[in-house]
């Protein structure tokens, strides 16, 4: 027997009611997802009076290539190492090695991306596209480190107004204030408050540390640029996850709380013990959806510096966008938004794994 | 939580509401700065950066800086396609979203489970990893408007709409409510003679005021919100919306009093909606925590 009368079946209203929301998601999500993998496959571009080719892997080895190149130090007609000002061993040119080089054939093309010294010998590593191998770092270090501070500091919020005070619903509206205000928007006025010399941040430090700051330019140096970005980055959408928390936190039975006032627990161990593990579901929302977000990074890049300085601020969607609208080259922007998915997958995938309900 | 070293009840409120109140300010002088900034002319604007008064309203103080914004950028135009494109893309996608959430919890089809999963497994693929080959798409797609058969949709409205409308999450917000409604109302009216269009407008959708409002606020903060889509796809002002329209401020010698006055349009809409639905938009963004 059914379970239910009115759930015999309605394959004519069914489909009807489902098919305008259902066929837009297959139009303009799903296909375009398949389009993605194959036209990554190929050297389709946006604009080209020839039918694209099938090229099999070779965007996905034009861009993720790396290779290994070993250099031996010169040394003068005795045999000695030659050595610069610093003392450091002096060491060949690697264009020497990656252009028209018939004996290196699996370095030909690619670029320094990073070196170390090895006893004697310099160890290069290559990198087919250098650009998006450092697009691909940025990214990931940006979530990396936003993922878990906007979390954690999402949490602190949601338990700071959690609390049973007049007028705490203020307090919530004004946290919550910058998530509503657009990332564009909010870009643009951050570039102004972290400019070099006029900037409010600047000024501010200024003022606080009575004439002692010595003013930044947090967004044109390669070393703040990245942190900067992820600094307002949190700002602005730390609000929308403190709701979250905060609904997770209001699930809690209360009498568990009053449970623990009873056996007298400090407050550490109520967090440890009655709040935190009521909030692990929360917890995994909250990070897979900070971190989908984080991927995403572009419109703070597009509007605050266009990737720079020396590329310090490139990331994977920035590049995919450069790539594949820029540059028409719709095969290599699918590529690269192919790797983006496979990696917000597979985090994804890790974090449901390794925050699963243990037995 | 938050256990202070005093036993001093007022002492551990007042500084309860201190800290409270620091962090606001964290929040809110970015933003006051903005509106403030936006009201002075550039060189006190400058000046004021170093001290208390780039967040109050004093000096010189006057509309000047968003008469020019306007003079720049044609604004009012920009404004106008944003509210048309997130409107329109805001009630159909209701529509849509609602009756395909509608069919998923009350109506029993082949193939229903498959593509309940589709809907489930698109929430994990961001918009950002099928943009490019979607600009590719589109650009090759038919249309047949008031003026005849074209092909192609760039530079237009509903290339704008249209890839927007149907969602997973709001489908499912839908999908999670209905759920919840009372079955025997849905029998109790289709046995008097309702069809299933009259039980989904006449008795499912009255009884959803907070999930439309939910949706439609949610819808409506990501609509407004595009950039990374209407960059790619509006290279003719005429179609651009007012987040496109900032890149005519991104010069190098940046007129600060315009763009901050320009920032201020583009933002007080918003804002001054949220804090006239506070609890809808808190309670929006915290019903798409339940989910999990």
């Amino acid at each position: 027997m059914k379970k239910n009368s009115i759930l015999t079946r309605h394959n004519t209203t069914g489909w009807l009611f489902a098919s305008p929301g259902f066929g837009l998601m297959l139009l303009f999500i799903v296909i375009p997802f398949i389009l993605a993998i194959a036209f990554s496959l190929t050297n389709q571009r946006l604009m080209s009076p020839n039918a694209a080719e099938f090229v099999g892997l070779e965007n996905y080895t034009n861009m993720l290539d790396v290779g290994i190149l070993v250099v031996d130090p010169e040394i003068d007609a005795s045999g000695n190492i030659l050595v610069d000002k610093n003392g450091d061993n002096k060491y060949p040119r690697l264009r020497k090695f990656t252009r028209n080089n018939p004996d290196y054939p699996n370095v030909q093309g690619m670029k320094e991306w990073f070196s170390f010294s090895w006893g004697e010998q310099k160890v290069a590593i290559m990198a087919s596209d250098l650009v998006f191998m450092k697009a691909l770092v940025n990214t990931l270090t940006f979530v990396a480190f936003v993922a878990p501070i906007q979390g954690a500091l999402a949490l602190i919020l949601a338990l700071l107004i959690n609390q049973p005070l007049r007028g705490i619903q203020i307090f919530r509206s004004i946290y919550f204030m910058p998530v509503v205000v657009s990332i564009v928007v909010v870009s643009l006025l951050w570039r102004f408050i972290y400019d070099g010399q006029n900037g409010l941040l600047n000024s501010v430090l200024n003022t606080l540390t009575f004439g002692h700051f010595k003013a930044v330019d947090w967004l044109g140096n390669q070393d703040t640029a990245l942190g900067s970005i992820m600094a307002m980055s949190i700002w602005q959408a730390v609000g929308f996850h403190m709701i979250i928390w905060l609904s997770g936190l209001q699930t809690i039975s209360p009498t568990l709380y009053e449970a623990a006032k009873i056996e007298g627990a400090s407050p550490w161990q109520t967090f440890r013990y009655v709040t935190w593990p009521g909030l692990r579901n929360t917890a995994v929302l909250v990070v897979i959806v900070i971190t989908m977000q984080a991927f995403s990074l572009f419109a703070q890049i597009d509007v605050m510096t266009s990737g720079g300085p020396l590329d310090s601020t490139q990331t994977i969607v920035y590049q995919a966008v450069e790539r594949g609208y820029g540059k028409q080259d719709i095969s290599g922007g699918s590529a690269m938004s192919v790797v983006l998915f496979l990696l917000v997958l597979s985090i994804s995938l890790l974090q449901r794994y390794l925050t699963r309900e243990k037995n | 939580m938050f256990q202070l070293d005093t036993d001093n009840p007022t002492l551990r409120l007042i500084v309860r509401y201190m800290v409270l109140t620091l962090i606001a300010l964290i929040f809110v002088t970015p933003i006051l700065f903005m509106m403030m900034s936006s009201l002075k002319p550039d060189q006190q604007l400058l000046a004021d950066t170093s001290s208390i008064k780039a967040f109050l309203p004093i000096g010189d103080i006057s509309f000047d800086n968003y008469k020019a914004a306007f003079e720049r950028a044609p604004i009012g135009m920009f404004m106008l396609n944003s509210l048309l494109v997130t409107g329109v893309t805001v009630v159909l996608g209701l529509l849509v979203c609602s009756m395909a959430g509608f069919s998923f919890v009350f109506l029993n089809w082949r193939g229903k489970s498959i593509a309940f999963s589709i809907i489930l497994a698109t929430l994990i693929v961001p918009f950002e990893t099928i943009a490019i080959p979607m600009l590719l798409m589109v650009s090759k797609l038919p249309w047949l408007g008031l003026d005849g058969f074209s092909w192609g949709w760039l530079n237009s409205y509903r290339v704008q709409i249209i890839p927007f409308i149907a969602d997973g999450l709001t489908i499912f917000l839908f999908a999670q409510y209905f759920k919840d409604l009372p079955k025997e109302l849905i029998e109790a009216s289709r046995i008097e003679g309702c069809s299933w269009w009259q039980v989904y407008w006449r008795v499912v959708m009255p009884l959803s005021g907070p999930i439309i409002a939910t949706a439609a606020i949610l819808k409506f903060l990501a609509m407004y919100n595009q950039y990374l889509w209407p960059i790619m796809v509006t290279q003719q002002e005429q179609y651009r919306p007012v987040l496109v329209g900032l890149q005519y401020f991104f010069q190098l010698n940046t007129a600060w009093g315009e763009v901050m006055a320009y920032l201020t349009i583009i933002t007080v809409p918003v804002l001054a909606f949220y804090l006239a639905l506070q609890r809808a938009f808190i309670a929006s963004i915290a019903s798409t925590g339940v989910k999990g």
